[in-house]
């Protein structure tokens, strides 16, 4: 019998959307933060693919999660350093240096993973679930929600520091009318190329850790292309949430839903679909929820645009 | 000169590449004045302003502000000195509150923003003051041109200065706003204020300086007292000779009406209703122009006459033929000709040659083509014709359109569209960007070609150029004509107060 309407099935489905959310969060997340100082950065695909393996490669070293976690931070900023390097200071076409960032995420991950790792065919420990006391006994919802590993919790807190960051510190003032009028912050003496910097690295740096929640939170293992699109989903939620770190976090839950979904649909045996309609379905929702919102009337006037100080 | 000036700038050279812009410049300016800094468009006034306030850094030469060298090329040391600019393209981020603009790179950036509730009342206290109206907790976005120049002052003013640069701040402005203005910088002198006001109106100047530094060609050409100089002599020294201020005009004769318009309304490219219910007529033999403060509908009013925007509602007839829904080339198929706003975007292409910007209408029709292959000795014939009538300069007509002058550009326009021999002349912001004596020939061959029983409708922000050639006046505001007034420049005043929304009626004319 089908059992896709009990309340188990739900809370399950809850539960596994969250964690199938946690990188893209991160990473939608990050890209708010880099387009909201109108740096457009699609290069979060490499970028997250990096992390992955930097934070695997940490980790197999050290057996220890959090180094591979810095690990994989470290590896997102080092390709946004790249990224920032070409897009501010050489000031080269936003799109194209973010499509070679991807290119270069995919073969340099798949290169040094074939070299070093794929011979051993070991993985790593995974961050392991911690049950939050008081929540996690709640009926139903409780034990699939609040029996997560510490990188799923961390979203909320990562959500909660970006709207400090953007919209109550001076920093993330100044980082917003960077976006919208970069010229008005040169004009008030701040460097327009600095916040640049900053935006970007910060939004790399959670591309990287997204990236590494994939090795060491998700599945045990680095696999070529581990991230399997999810740094352009994540470019496609920042769209769908108008440009907000809470938007973002509530829209990656929606698509995790549609990861999670899919995957407990594939396990129902009653269902006559072949698995692959079920595997598109994020794609699907992606490609729908950016003819739904459309338009560019929320998006940061300068967005993809270099700044000429002339 | 004095012995000890308040500013002084002294001998600055800037170029961008081969591209002089601060020829050797040198200004100086006393405390507690109001300084004009007069000068055509590209005369160089904005790029000396930058550079004093440290937004572009100059090649060679020296500040001297109260008495000590100024430490050029950084913002932050202008502020720190200051001296506050207003510019010319606000400096406002649209979609911040007017205190969020006012706090924007204040302080330590990873200070939390928590004491807003100081920062609206300072701005409430300083804005009373002055009688300026601004609301702390406004966005940007949702203020009109005039309130956010009232906003962009104050932010100057709330930061602290002892120096203010006020850029074209009269360009946005009605009349009667621009005298609110001028009160307000007579005020801030008052205060101990200095202020150095750029501006290519003679009247403005005139009226509000103490001193007047004339530049010409990247260089201050002359400085003088406004007491010792008249409006004659400065717009000579502007354009290095004497310029013809009154066009000779024989009064119009209007003949058949050859454009009609009638309850036209439609959406700008947001959706919103950009004009209601426009009707208005163009005679043979007539300039009829159209004033306003820019965005109240202007730019829609000639996109939607040209067929490049659709419209909602109405009826346009050219020659008594319904011209309705038509697409642009069919319109000018019917001997229409379109001299647009914005000559860079829609009326020249900037890496083709004179010569082929010359027949961008007529590209595919004989005699410049024949069996689909462009006759290139006629285009070149016709081009060089155009050249020799419009006194265009250039080397000859295979120079790139890009390298010409803006009004060597603007001729090449009129050129074009005149040869087309046509009935009807629709043309927006003439004269927009382009020397003085550019100008002056084309707005003659304005009134030649109306004289010729050609009619012409002008749409405009300058009044100066609407009263050298129209013979009325139609004013738009917020998408409707407000009223109409005849060419004279009497009328001045009442002209003003359309374009700021009232009607007149009540107003007492002078003689």
């Amino acid at each position: 019998m089908l059992d896709i309407l009990t309340l188990g099935f739900l809370a399950t489905l809850l539960g596994a959307a969250w964690r199938l959310a946690t990188p893209l969060i991160f990473a939608s997340i990050g890209e708010v933060i880099s387009e909201r100082a109108g740096v457009l950065n699609i290069g979060l695909e490499g970028t997250m693919l990096m992390g992955a393996f930097c934070g695997f490669a940490a980790s197999f070293a050290t057996g220890s999660i959090p180094l591979g976690l810095a690990a994989g931070i470290a590896a997102g900023m080092a390709f946004g350093l790249i990224f920032a390097f070409f897009t501010i200071t050489v000031k080269a076409n936003q799109i194209v240096v973010g499509a070679a960032i991807n290119l270069l995420g995919l073969g340099l991950t798949a290169f040094l993973f074939r070299t070093y790792y794929v011979s051993t065919g070991r993985g790593v420990d995974i961050a392991r679930p911690v049950r939050i006391p008081w929540l996690s006994d709640l009926p139903f919802f409780g034990e699939a929600l609040f029996r997560q590993n510490l990188i799923v919790y961390s979203t909320v807190l990562v959500t909660v520091l970006a709207v400090i960051l953007l919209y109550r510190s001076s920093f993330g003032l100044t980082l917003r009318a960077v976006g919208d009028h970069p010229k008005a912050v040169d004009v008030a003496g701040r460097s327009v190329a600095a916040y640049r910097y900053g935006a970007v690295l910060i939004g790399t740096g959670l591309a990287g850790l997204g990236g590494a929640f994939l090795t060491l939170g998700h599945s045990n293992q680095f696999v070529e292309g581990i991230t399997s699109g999810r740094g352009f989903i994540a470019l496609a939620v920042v769209v769908f949430a108008r440009w907000s770190p809470v938007g973002a976090f509530f829209v990656s839950l929606l698509f995790g839903l549609f990861y999670a979904l899919q995957l407990q649909l594939q396990a129902q045996p009653m269902l006559n679909i072949p698995y692959q309609a079920f595997q598109a379905l994020p794609y699907l929702m992606t490609i729908v929820a950016l003819i739904v919102v459309g338009g560019k009337s929320a998006a940061p006037r300068k967005l993809g645009t270099p700044y000429d100080e002339r | 000169m004095s012995e000890r000036p308040f500013l002084r700038m002294d001998n600055i050279h800037k170029s961008f590449g081969e591209i002089i812009v601060s020829a050797g410049v040198t200004l100086e300016v006393e405390e507690g004045e109001i300084h004009s800094l007069l000068g055509e468009n590209g005369a160089g006034k904005s790029v000396l302003m930058s550079i004093l306030c440290g937004i572009l850094s100059p090649n060679s030469g020296q500040i001297i502000y109260k008495g000590r060298p100024l430490n050029i090329g950084s913002p932050r040391e202008a502020i720190r000195h200051r001296i506050g600019m207003v510019h010319q393209h606000f400096m406002l981020v649209p979609n911040l509150t007017v205190a969020e603009n006012y706090v924007l790179g204040q302080g330590s950036p990873l200070r939390l923003i928590h004491d807003m509730e100081k920062v609206h009342a300072r701005i409430r206290e300083l804005s009373d003051r002055y009688g300026l109206g601004v609301r702390p907790d406004a966005v940007i976005e949702d203020l009109s041109v005039g309130e956010q120049q009232r906003v962009e002052i104050l932010k100057v003013l709330y930061h602290g200065t002892d120096l203010l640069i006020l850029d074209e701040p009269t360009a946005v402005l009605t009349p009667q706003e621009t005298d609110r203005l001028l009160d307000l910088m007579r005020g801030l002198v008052k205060d101990g204020k200095t202020v150095i006001f750029i501006s290519h109106k003679l009247d403005e100047v005139m009226r509000v300086s103490d001193r007047i530094s004339v530049m010409r060609d990247c260089r201050v050409v002359h400085t003088t007292r406004v007491a010792d100089t008249d409006p004659r002599e400065l717009a000579r020294l502007m354009v290095g000779r004497d310029v013809l201020m009154e066009l000779p005009r024989a009064p119009a004769d209007p003949g058949d009406v050859v454009l009609s318009v009638e309850g036209l309304s439609c959406r700008n490219d947001l959706g919103l209703p950009a004009l209601r219910d426009i009707g208005l007529q163009v005679r043979r033999g007539e300039i009829v122009g159209v004033a306003g403060v820019s965005g109240n509908g202007q730019t829609e009013l000639a996109l939607a006459i040209a067929g490049l925007l659709p419209i909602d509602s109405g009826r346009l007839a050219l020659n008594g033929r319904d011209i309705t829904g038509l697409s642009p080339a069919e319109i000018n198929a019917r001997a229409f000709a379109h001299i647009p706003e914005d000559r860079h975007k829609m009326g020249i292409l900037m890496p083709l040659s004179l010569a082929e910007n010359a027949i961008l209408e007529r590209y595919d029709q004989p005699p410049f083509a024949a069996r689909g292959m462009l006759q290139r000795r006629r285009i070149a014939a016709h081009t060089r014709d155009l050249i020799a009538r419009f006194r265009i300069k250039t080397p000859d007509e295979e120079e790139r359109i890009a390298n010409l002058s803006g009004g060597n550009q603007q001729k090449l326009v009129v050129a074009r569209e005149l040869a087309r021999d046509p009935d009807f002349i629709l043309v927006s912001q003439l004269t927009r960007g382009i020397d003085i004596g550019a100008i002056e020939f084309i707005l003659q061959e304005m009134l030649k070609q109306r004289d010729a029983g050609r009619a012409i409708l002008l749409i405009s922000t300058e009044l100066e150029e609407l009263f050298a050639i129209c013979d009325r006046i139609l004013v738009m505001f917020h998408g409707q004509i407000l009223g109409e007034v005849p060419a004279d420049r009497s009328r001045l005043e009442e002209v003003g107060l359309l374009m700021a929304g009232q009607k007149a009626g009540h107003v007492a004319q002078e003689a």
